[in-house]
C-alpha cells in the first residue's frame, strides 16, 4: 500500500512538472508567428542576421494556412503571450486595431525615422492602416502578395498544340489578357492528352472552410465591376454588390469551374493548386505570387517549363490583394525587443535581402530599383499586379463578412444552389445584418 | 438508470480477509477508524460530482445566461446587452439552421439504419461460429478504434477522384471512369460520403452489441422451438428479434447521441460542403461560435441542440426500459 | 466460470451455413480493412508516388514519409546544396537526394508526448474519482442514485462544441487556454462519467461477502475498500483506464478549439501535416500508423471487455 502510494506520488509529481511549462530562458528570445509556407522559411534564413546584430534569439511558430486564422485569432482573442511579433493577415487589421491586439506604431515610426512613404502605397493601405486611408499604422508592410497565374510554357510552346489552337480560335496561343481568352485556353486544354496523361484547363480556388473561394472569385468579380459598397456612401451595398455586372461575373466564375477544372477540386485552395500544377494536371493555375519562387525552383515544372501572367482583365483590371504586415502583439512581454525587430526589418538592405531570399518586399528601394523587373521571371508581373490590387473588407467583423461570402458563393458555384442573382442578393442581406449589429448602418 | 442487472459470481472466499488484515498499514487504520458508511459514501461521490458540476453544469448555466445576451467573445470589452429571446427567435426562424438540422437528421437516420442492418447481419453470421471467426471479428473492430478526425482526414485522400483508392476500386468493379464522379464535391453524393465513412467506422459497434444480445439467448429456447417444429424464419421473428431488441435499441441510442453531436469526422471530410450540403449542426455551431464569434447566438443554438438530444434520449430510454421489462 | 451460452438460429448451424457465413464475414472484413491497409502502405511511398494517378499498388518502398514526419525541411537550389558540408546521417542523405535540407525536428514528438501526458493524466484522475464513486453507488444506498447516474450520463449528450464555448471563456479567464493542465481537467470531467458507469458494473460483480467478512474481523469500511475490493477490481480498473485513455487519445473537438501550441495533441496535428504543396500524405499516413499502434495493442488486449466499454457498462458478455 505504501509502495503504491509512493509510486502514485512520484507519478503525480512527474505529471505536474511536465505541465509546469518550460524553465525561464536566460537568453533573450522573441517568438514570431506566421503561416507555414516558403516565405516563412526564407524569413528564418533572413532573421539570422537580426540575431547576429542584436543577440536576440528567434523562435518561430508557423501554422499551416488552413488553420492560420483560427489559431492566431484564437491566440489574440485569449490575450495569449505566445507571439511577440506576428505577421497577421491583412484583413485582421480592423479587429486587431479596435480590440487592442496590436501595438500602434505611429510613435515608434516617428522616433526611429521609419516613414510609410518608403513603402508602396497599396501595401501601406492594405497591410498597415486602420481605419483605411487614415495615417494610423498598426503594422509594417512585410510581405507583398497578390493573385497571379502560372502556366505551362512548355505546353504552350509545342508546335502541334500551337497549330491546333490557331486553327480553332484564329489567334496565337499566348498567355491570356482577358478572362474570355483564359476560358478559351482552358477549354482547349480540358481533357487533352499530353504525354500520355489526361490534363485539364485551369485551377481556381474553391475552398469552403476558411477564405479560399472568396479569394478566387473576387479576381473575376472585380474585373466585371463588383464593388463592395457605394464609393460615395460607405456601407451602401445594394446595387454595388449585386449589380447586374457582378451577377454576370459570378456566373462566369461558375462556368469556368464547371467547364475547365480538374475533377475533385471542390474544396481546393493554395496547396491543392500547387499539387495540381506540379503533378502536371493543369495548364494554368491561379495562386498567390508568394508561391512563384518555389514553383520556379521545382524540378518537374519549374525553370523553362513555367511562365507567369497577371490576373487577366475584363471590363476593369484588378487583382485580389494578398500579403501581410508585421505587427507587435500588445500582450507580448518583450515589446522593446519586438520593436527592435521591426526596426531591423524596415531597413532597405534587409528588405533587399528579403527579396533575394524569396520574400516579397514592399519597400520602394527594392521595387523601384530599375533592376527589379529582371530579377526574377515573375517580378515584372508582381509589380504590375501590385498596381491593380483590391482587398476584401478589413472591418473588425471581417470574419463574419468573409464567412457569409464563402457560404453564398460556394453554395452557388459548387453546390448549384439558386442563381447568381439570388446568391448576391442574399449576401447583401447577410452583410447588412452584420453592419447593423456593428452599428455602422 | 440501470438498464441491465449484474450477474453475481459465486467465488472462493478463502483467506482474503486475513490477507487484508495483514497488509493494512496501521496509520491509515487508526486515522479512518470509525468513519461511518454514510460519510464514506459522500466522501467518495463528491469529487466526481464536484468536477462534473464545475466542468459541465456551471458552463451549462453560463451558456444559458449567455444565450440571452449579444455577447461576442472576440470583443471582450464591449458592454453586454441582454436581448431576451431574440437569439432563440433568430435561430428558429433561420432557414439555414433548419437546413443544418435536416442535414444532421439525414446523416443520423441513414448511418444508423445502415449500421443496424450491416451490424445485425454480421452478428448473425458471426454467431454461426465458423472457424477463425474471432480473428476476423477483431479485424472488423479496428475502424472503430481510430480517431474520427484522423479518419475524416485520410478519407479525403481515399475519396479523391484521381489519386484515391475508392474511385479506382469502383472503376475496377463497374467499369466507369474514375474521374467521372466525385463523392465529396458532388452535391448529391456528399451526404452519402459522410454516411459511408460513418458506417465504415461504427458498424462494428452495432455488431458487437448485437453479438452480445444473440449470445445471451439461452439454447434451450431454440431447442424447445425446434421440438415444436418452428421454421428458422419463425424462430428468428419470435425468438431472436424480440430478445435482441433491447440490445439493438441500446446500440441505436448510443449511436444516435454520438452522431447527433458529430463534428470531427464531417468537418475534416467535407468541411460541411459543398456549400452547406453536409453542414451538420455541430459545424454550424462551430462556425457561429468560433469563427464568427457570435457567442450569445451560438449559446442559444447549443441550448436548443442539447434540449433536443436530452429530451429525445429521455423518451427513448423510457421506451427502452419498457421493452426490457417485456 | 458459468456455462458457455451460445445462441443459434437453428440448433446447430450446418457446415454449409457456416461456410456461407464465413465467406460473407471474411469478405466484409477484407473490404473494411482495405482503407487501413492502404493508409499503412501509403506511409511507405514517396510523396510523388502517393499522389500518382491512377493510384499505385506496386511501388518502390521508402521511409521518406517517416523522415518527413519527423523533420522540417526547405527546398534549396543545387548550388546551395553543393556548398553545404556532406550529410552525416542516412536521413539527411535521403532528404538531400530530394534537393532539400533538414531544418530541424518537426513538432510531432512534442505532440505525441502531449497526447500521452494529457491522456494518461486525465485517465489517472478519472479512474481515481470514478473508482471511489462507483464503489459508493454500488455498495451504498445513495439518495437519488438513478437520477445522479443519469445526470452523469447526460453530461455526455452535449455536443463538444457547445461545451467548448463556456469552457473557452472559463479557461481564458483562468489562464488555462492551451495548457496541459486545462486539458487534463477537461478530459477528466468527460471521462469521469464513463469511468463511473463502467466501474459501477465491475464493482457490482465483486461479491460483498469479502468486505463484509473483513469488517466482521474488525476492519473499517475504508480499509476493506483499499485492501479487499480494490485488488479484486484491478481488471475492471485497467479496462476502464484503457477506455478513458482511448477517448482522450482520439479526441479532436476540444483539442482543436482549446489548444494551439503547447498543449496540442496529435488529432489536431495530423490533418495539418503539410508538404510542399498540399498535405504530405506519406507523412500523414506515417503519423496515423504510429498514432494507432498503441490503440491497436489495447484493442487486442481488451477484446474481452470491449463490449462493456463501448456501452458504458450497460452490456456485459
Amino acid at each position: 500500500m505504501i509502495q503504491m502510494m509512493r509510486a502514485l506520488g512520484v507519478t503525480a509529481v512527474v505529471v505536474a512538472s511536465s505541465l509546469g511549462g518550460q524553465a525561464v530562458a536566460q537568453t533573450k528570445q522573441l517568438t514570431l508567428c506566421w503561416a507555414a509556407w516558403d516565405p516563412a522559411n526564407a524569413l528564418v534564413e533572413l532573421s539570422k542576421d537580426f540575431t547576429t546584430k542584436t543577440g536576440i534569439q528567434m523562435k518561430y511558430e508557423f501554422v499551416p494556412w488552413t488553420s492560420y486564422a483560427d489559431r492566431f485569432l484564437n491566440e489574440l482573442n485569449s490575450k495569449g503571450k505566445l507571439c511577440d511579433v506576428i505577421i497577421g493577415d491583412s484583413q485582421w487589421i480592423g479587429g486587431a486595431a479596435e480590440n487592442g491586439h496590436y501595438v500602434k506604431l505611429n510613435d515608434f515610426f516617428t522616433k526611429e525615422g521609419i516613414s510609410m512613404d518608403d513603402f508602396m502605397p497599396a501595401t501601406v493601405v492594405g497591410y498597415s492602416e486602420w481605419p483605411k486611408n487614415t495615417p494610423n499604422y498598426w503594422a509594417l508592410p512585410a510581405m507583398g502578395d497578390a493573385i497571379g497565374w502560372t502556366y505551362r510554357k512548355d505546353w504552350f510552346a509545342r508546335p502541334e498544340i500551337q497549330a491546333e489552337f490557331k486553327k480553332k480560335y484564329g489567334r496565337d496561343l499566348a498567355p491570356p489578357e482577358t478572362y474570355e481568352q483564359l476560358k478559351q485556353i482552358a477549354e482547349f486544354f480540358q481533357g487533352r492528352e499530353i504525354d500520355g496523361k489526361k490534363v485539364y484547363g485551369a485551377y481556381i480556388y474553391t475552398e469552403r472552410g476558411s477564405e479560399g473561394i472568396t479569394m478566387g472569385v473576387t479576381n473575376v468579380l472585380y474585373d466585371w465591376g463588383f464593388q463592395y459598397d457605394n464609393p460615395k456612401k460607405p456601407y451602401q451595398m445594394e446595387g454595388f454588390v449585386n449589380s447586374p455586372e457582378a451577377v454576370k461575373g459570378l456566373e462566369f466564375y461558375k462556368s469556368l469551374y464547371k467547364c475547365c477544372t480538374a475533377p475533385g477540386m471542390s474544396n481546393a485552395y493554395m496547396s491543392e493548386g500547387l499539387d495540381a500544377f506540379k503533378s502536371g494536371q493543369v495548364a494554368m493555375q491561379m495562386n498567390f505570387f508568394a508561391f512563384f519562387p518555389g514553383l520556379y525552383k521545382d524540378p518537374n515544372v519549374g525553370g523553362d517549363k513555367i511562365g507567369f501572367f497577371v490576373n487577366p482583365k475584363q471590363k476593369y483590371h484588378f487583382t485580389q490583394l494578398g500579403g501581410q504586415g508585421i505587427s507587435v502583439v500588445s500582450y507580448s512581454e518583450h515589446r522593446d525587443d519586438a520593436l527592435a525587430y521591426i526596426k531591423w526589418f524596415a531597413q532597405p538592405e534587409v528588405q533587399k535581402k528579403w527579396w533575394a531570399l524569396g520574400g516579397y518586399s514592399c519597400h520602394k528601394a527594392v521595387l523601384n530599383d530599375p533592376g527589379f523587373p529582371k530579377s526574377a521571371p515573375f517580378a515584372a508581373d508582381f509589380l504590375k499586379s501590385m498596381d491593380i490590387v483590391k482587398d476584401f473588407w478589413a472591418e473588425p467583423s471581417y470574419a463574419e463578412l468573409l464567412l457569409d461570402m464563402q457560404k453564398r458563393v460556394h453554395d452557388y458555384v459548387v453546390a448549384d444552389k439558386g442563381t447568381a442573382q439570388e446568391a448576391l442578393d442574399l449576401l447583401v442581406k447577410d452583410w447588412q445584418k452584420v453592419f447593423k449589429e456593428d452599428g455602422k448602418i | 438508470m440501470s438498464v441491465f442487472r449484474s450477474v453475481n459470481d459465486r467465488a472462493n472466499m478463502s483467506t482474503l480477509a486475513e490477507q487484508a488484515v495483514a497488509r493494512t498499514p496501521r496509520r491509515l487504520a487508526l486515522r479512518f477508524r470509525g468513519l461511518s458508511d454514510r460519510a464514506i459514501a459522500w466522501l467518495f461521490i463528491t469529487p466526481s460530482v464536484l468536477l462534473l458540476l464545475a466542468i459541465n453544469i456551471f458552463p451549462l448555466l453560463w451558456t444559458i445566461q449567455l444565450s440571452f445576451t449579444n455577447y461576442r467573445a472576440n470583443r471582450p470589452n464591449a458592454p453586454i446587452r441582454y436581448i431576451g429571446l431574440d437569439n432563440y427567435r433568430d435561430i428558429l426562424t433561420d432557414t439555414e439552421v433548419w437546413h443544418a438540422m435536416q442535414a444532421t437528421a439525414h446523416f443520423v437516420l441513414w448511418s444508423i439504419g445502415l449500421e443496424l442492418v450491416l451490424g445485425f447481419g454480421l452478428a448473425l453470421l458471426i454467431n454461426r461460429r465458423f472457424r477463425g471467426h474471432s480473428v476476423w471479428t477483431t479485424i472488423i473492430l479496428l475502424p472503430m478504434m481510430l480517431s474520427p478526425a484522423v479518419v475524416g482526414n485520410f478519407w479525403t485522400f481515399l475519396l479523391q477522384p484521381q489519386i484515391g483508392l475508392f474511385n479506382s476500386a469502383i472503376a475496377l468493379l463497374t467499369g466507369v471512369d474514375p474521374s467521372s464522379f466525385q463523392m465529396i464535391g458532388d452535391v448529391a453524393l456528399a451526404p452519402w460520403s459522410i454516411i459511408m465513412v460513418d458506417t465504415w467506422m461504427w458498424t462494428p459497434y452495432v455488431m458487437l452489441i448485437c453479438l452480445a444480445g444473440l449470445r445471451s439467448i439461452p439454447d434451450y429456447i431454440y431447442e424447445a422451438a425446434e421440438v415444436d417444429r418452428a421454421s428458422p424464419w419463425r424462430q428468428f421473428w419470435s425468438i431472436t428479434l424480440p430478445m435482441v431488441m433491447p440490445f439493438l435499441m441500446l446500440a441505436v441510442l448510443f449511436r444516435a447521441i454520438e452522431n447527433f453531436k458529430m463534428f470531427d469526422m464531417v468537418n475534416l471530410l467535407t468541411s460541411g460542403g459543398p456549400g452547406s450540403t453536409t453542414e451538420v449542426a455541430s459545424i454550424t455551431l462551430k462556425r457561429e461560435a468560433f469563427e464568427k464569434w457570435r457567442t450569445g447566438y451560438s449559446s442559444a443554438l447549443a441550448i436548443i441542440l442539447f434540449v433536443t438530444v436530452f429530451g429525445a434520449a429521455n423518451i427513448y430510454v423510457k421506451a427502452l426500459n419498457r421493452v426490457k421489462q417485456r | 466460470m458459468t456455462m458457455p451460452v451460445t445462441a443459434h438460429s437453428v440448433a446447430e448451424p450446418s457446415p454449409r451455413s457456416k461456410m456461407i457465413a464465413s465467406v460473407v464475414v471474411v469478405t466484409y472484413a477484407v473490404i473494411t480493412i482495405l482503407p487501413l491497409l492502404w493508409i499503412f502502405l501509403t506511409g511507405f511511398k514517396t510523396p510523388p508516388d502517393s499522389i500518382a494517378y491512377p493510384p499505385k499498388i506496386l511501388f518502390a518502398p521508402s521511409v521518406e514519409g517517416y523522415v518527413n514526419l519527423f523533420t522540417t525541411r526547405s527546398r534549396q537550389t543545387p548550388e546551395f546544396l553543393a556548398s553545404l558540408p556532406l550529410p552525416q546521417t542516412w536521413y539527411e542523405r535521403l532528404v538531400r537526394s530530394r534537393n532539400m535540407v533538414i531544418g530541424g525536428p518537426s513538432k510531432v514528438v512534442p505532440r505525441f508526448v502531449n497526447s500521452m501526458v494529457i491522456g494518461f493524466g486525465s485517465t489517472f484522475l478519472a479512474v481515481c474519482f470514478g473508482t471511489i464513486a462507483a464503489y459508493a453507488f454500488s455498495r451504498f444506498r445513495v439518495p437519488l442514485a438513478d437520477d445522479l447516474l443519469f445526470f452523469i450520463l447526460s453530461t455526455r449528450m452535449m455536443p463538444p462544441i457547445a461545451v467548448a464555448i463556456p469552457i473557452y471563456l472559463m479557461f481564458r479567464n483562468l489562464g488555462l487556454t492551451d495548457t496541459k493542465l486545462g486539458m487534463i481537467l477537461l478530459y477528466t470531467a468527460v471521462n469521469v462519467s464513463l469511468a463511473v458507469w463502467l466501474l459501477k458494473g465491475f464493482m457490482d460483480e465483486i461479491p460483498r461477502e469479502y468486505e463484509e467478512a473483513a469488517m466482521v474481523d474488525g476492519y473499517t469500511r475504508l480499509q476493506a475498500f483499499f485492501k479487499v475490493v480494490l485488488p479484486q477490481a484491478t481488471t475492471g480498473i485497467a479496462a476502464t483506464a484503457i477506455f478513458c485513455l482511448i477517448f482522450a487519445w482520439n479526441e479532436y473537438a476540444f483539442a482543436v478549439l482549446l489548444t494551439s501550441g503547447d498543449a496540442q495533441t496529435m488529432p489536431p496535428f495530423i490533418p495539418f501535416i503539410i508538404g510542399e504543396g498540399g498535405q504530405d500524405w506519406p507523412a500523414v499516413a506515417a503519423a496515423t500508423t504510429l498514432f494507432f499502434i498503441p490503440i491497436l495493442c489495447f484493442t487486442i488486449l481488451l477484446r474481452r471487455h470491449l463490449l462493456r466499454g463501448i456501452t458504458f457498462g450497460a452490456v456485459r458478455k
